[in-house]
């Protein structure tokens, strides 16, 4: 009899207490959710770049890939992409790859931007933010480091140096 | 740990106040009171008799309504001073700067406490779930104990008990017939009546004493169905803005449903065609009759990745007006908002002198062309395009971001008697020649604006098992509230007749209906001993 109350008892308790810990976990993830972690593989995209060609993700498996985003109109990412397009001519022979994507703007200030600092990496845009929400970025610049097996390695978000740069790709070399 | 046997023979559990079936007094301080607390019947609520294990500890601690009110209590305290200062969703600038900045060091504090976002705090949530352990567990701990205390009640109840009874009275010299009357009256009086060795107890209402667990019921529901939302997919709300011409993915649809906005049309009264309203309107001005998008929906077949162009197909056309939102899935896409958003800038290419016009050019601020050919030699070429203008630092013209609030362009104006061209730059009532004077000039015409349409994606899967608990709640509460649980015990002790009576509330419609049943017959009416005590130590 006793004892039947006990079980009682911790079977509701036990109920009562899943309940309110789960609600505190869905509420606690709904603000803090990742949806790229280092570690994880990176999610496959497709975008088209100035010249009319297709990249996409998944098929630079074997390759490290050096993906950044920017805009042209944020200073950091003006900074940075020099740094990029000389790191960019060192690593290319040696299975690095940079992709580069603008967020939603005008063809026509992203050719300019591409013209002024002669990059010759691929730049694309990313006209629906499609790619940005999947990413699950709010801050530019922000780059992410995908190894030969397609996973993260590193998520940076902010103003690289040169020498940062180099590193990362060092870091993603296959 | 024992159960108590009572002379009557009925075992009952440990804790027992009054027997569960004849109403004998168990505990001796309970012997000394005049009256008795009918409190749960005087049944044992076992929480405060075992305290063991600390499953039991934690179960005493809820189960005390001490505990509960108090919860309450500190809940409500927090609710208000959530209300002092506007919380998170409300303020346009970072939390961290909004505060300090409006309110100075209170508002500092305020953030840092964390009470910006207090209704979504994991403290603010775990008080709301203490309530409802609380409840449940006060709820459980009270129902079952009553349950079974109603239930195993006898009709010969022991002499304490009626005794002590609020309303209690005894007649002497009874004729039989009488209690037959009394009977008959209390069946009139929809009593359910049972008699056993001439003793009477006629009860009636008892399901209003559940009305309050009914209601705790309902009151959990409700709180299930607001723990519901935080599954994924049952609650969504979401804001999306949609421009005229073009198709947006619809939030939380696992990237399955598109909506194309064909137009925006914004209606207003008109006072010319119809006369009836003309004094409002004047007093009124401009009101609005209509707010309407007219769209279509789309469904995505097949896979996607992100960045891939979908393969849409249609699956209806509706026009979205306020309150009549379009509907599909569960979800509900309602019209909420609108704005108006620069679009295009029309420019002339003129003669400065002169002021002749050599065409126009409309420039689309959002997918802009590098160069503009206006026939007969005269062509423009945008040589950089600042969508949001400001000087920078270094004073060199730059843009502060992608949105087109306030263009500015440097032309290349190509002639052919300037076939090297001139170089101007334009911003809005603005315009700069960098090397000299020029003589063509692009002369601003108009802006294009286009409407944008603010909807608002709702789903809530967890709307019925709300509205299901609110109509439980009510119902708990019309239960406990219109009806009265009455007993009224008409009993031989000592070859008097004694009448005690009971209710669990409106003791004045308790006498008064005891009145009407003693009609007709010799029983003194019985009295109310709590007014009669009252009586006496006012020494009336």
């Amino acid at each position: 009899m006793k004892k039947r109350r006990l079980i009682m008892r911790s079977i509701i308790l036990a109920v009562l207490v899943a309940a309110v810990a789960y609600t505190l976990y869905a509420n606690f993830m709904k603000d803090h959710a990742q949806k790229v972690s280092v570690g994880k593989q990176a999610p496959d995209f497709v975008l088209t770049d100035m010249q009319g060609n297709k990249h996409r993700l998944s098929d630079y498996k074997g390759q490290g890939v050096f993906l950044n985003f920017w805009g042209t109109w944020c200073p950091p990412c003006k900074k940075e992409m020099p740094y990029i397009n000389n790191q960019y001519h060192q690593f290319k022979d040696q299975g690095v790859q940079v992709l580069s994507v603008d967020i939603q703007e005008s063809e026509l200030a992203v050719n300019q931007f591409i013209e002024r600092y002669k990059l010759d990496f691929p730049v694309m845009i990313d006209t629906n933010k499609e790619v940005m929400t999947a990413y699950g970025i709010d801050q530019l610049p922000a780059t992410f480091l995908i190894d030969k097996d397609g996973k993260v390695v590193k998520y940076t978000t902010g103003e690289m140096t040169e020498n940062m740069v180099r590193q990362y790709m060092e870091k993603i070399k296959p | 740990m024992k159960d108590v046997k009572c002379e009557c023979g009925h075992v009952n559990p440990h804790g027992t106040v009054l027997c569960e079936a004849c109403g004998k007094i168990l505990v001796e301080e309970e012997n000394e009171k005049q009256l008795l607390d009918m409190r749960y019947e005087g049944s044992a609520r076992r929480s405060q008799i075992y305290q063991k294990t600390v499953v039991d500890k934690v179960w005493n601690f809820f189960s005390s309504v001490k505990v509960g009110v108090w919860l309450i209590i500190i809940t409500l305290i927090a609710s208000i001073l959530g209300t002092i200062l506007p919380q998170k969703m409300y303020i346009n600038l970072p939390p961290e700067v909004y505060y300090e900045k409006e309110y100075g060091w209170f508002g500092k504090l305020y953030y840092q406490l964390g009470f910006h976002d207090l209704y979504g705090s994991w403290w603010y949530l775990l008080l709301i779930a203490m309530i409802g352990i609380s409840l449940v567990i006060c709820s459980l701990d009270r129902v079952v104990p009553l349950y079974k205390a109603l239930k195993a009640q006898r009709v010969t109840r022991h002499e304490g008990f009626l005794k002590r009874q609020r309303v209690f009275g005894a007649s002497h010299n009874v004729d039989q017939r009488d209690i037959e009357t009394v009977k008959q009256h209390l069946i009139q009086k929809h009593y359910k009546v049972r008699e056993e060795n001439g003793d009477l107890l006629a009860e009636k209402g008892r399901f209003s004493r559940w009305g309050p667990y009914v209601n705790h019921v309902g009151l959990i529901i409700f709180l299930f169905g607001a723990m519901l939302r935080f599954i994924p997919g049952m609650y969504v709300n979401e804001n999306l803005w949609v421009r005229e011409g073009e198709t947006a993915l619809v939030p939380e649809t696992g990237e399955k449903f598109y909506v194309h906005n064909n137009k925006f049309i914004l209606e207003h009264y008109d006072k010319e065609k119809n006369k009836t309203f003309e004094k409002a309107l004047d007093r009124a001005g401009n009101v609005v009759k209509n707010y309407q998008s007219n769209v279509v929906l789309y469904q995505r077949s097949g896979e996607k990745i992100p960045g891939e162009k979908p393969k849409l197909e249609k699956v209806k056309e509706y026009k979205i007006r306020v309150n009549h939102p379009l509907e599909f899935e569960g979800y509900s896409i309602y019209q909420s908002s609108f704005r108006s958003e620069m679009d295009s800038m029309t420019f002339a290419l003129i003669n400065k002198k002169t002021e002749k016009s050599f065409g126009e050019l409309t420039i689309n601020l959002r997918t802009p062309k590098e160069k503009y050919d206006l026939g007969n030699g005269y062509s423009v070429k945008i040589l950089n395009y600042f969508p949001d203008f400001e000087f920078a630092e270094n004073g060199e013209p730059s843009t502060k971001s992608r949105v087109p609030n306030n263009p500015a362009f440097i032309f290349r104006m190509t002639a052919p008697d300037k076939p090297k061209g001139e170089t101007s730059f334009v911003a809005i009532r603005q315009t700069i020649e960098p090397f000299g004077n020029n003589t063509y000039k692009m002369a601003f015409k108009r802006i294009g604006t286009t409407n944008v349409s603010g909807f608002t994606v709702r789903k809530d899967s967890s709307i019925w098992v709300i509205i299901f608990g609110g109509i439980l709640f009510m119902i708990g509460v019309i239960q406990g509230a219109y009806w009265n649980h009455r007993r009224i015990w008409v009993q031989n002790k000592n070859g008097d007749v004694w009448i005690a009576a009971h209710t669990n509330k409106n003791w004045y419609g308790l006498k008064r209906e005891i009145e009407k049943v003693l009609e007709d017959t010799k029983l003194k009416m019985p009295e109310d001993q709590l007014q009669r005590e009252q009586k006496d130590k006012e020494g009336v």
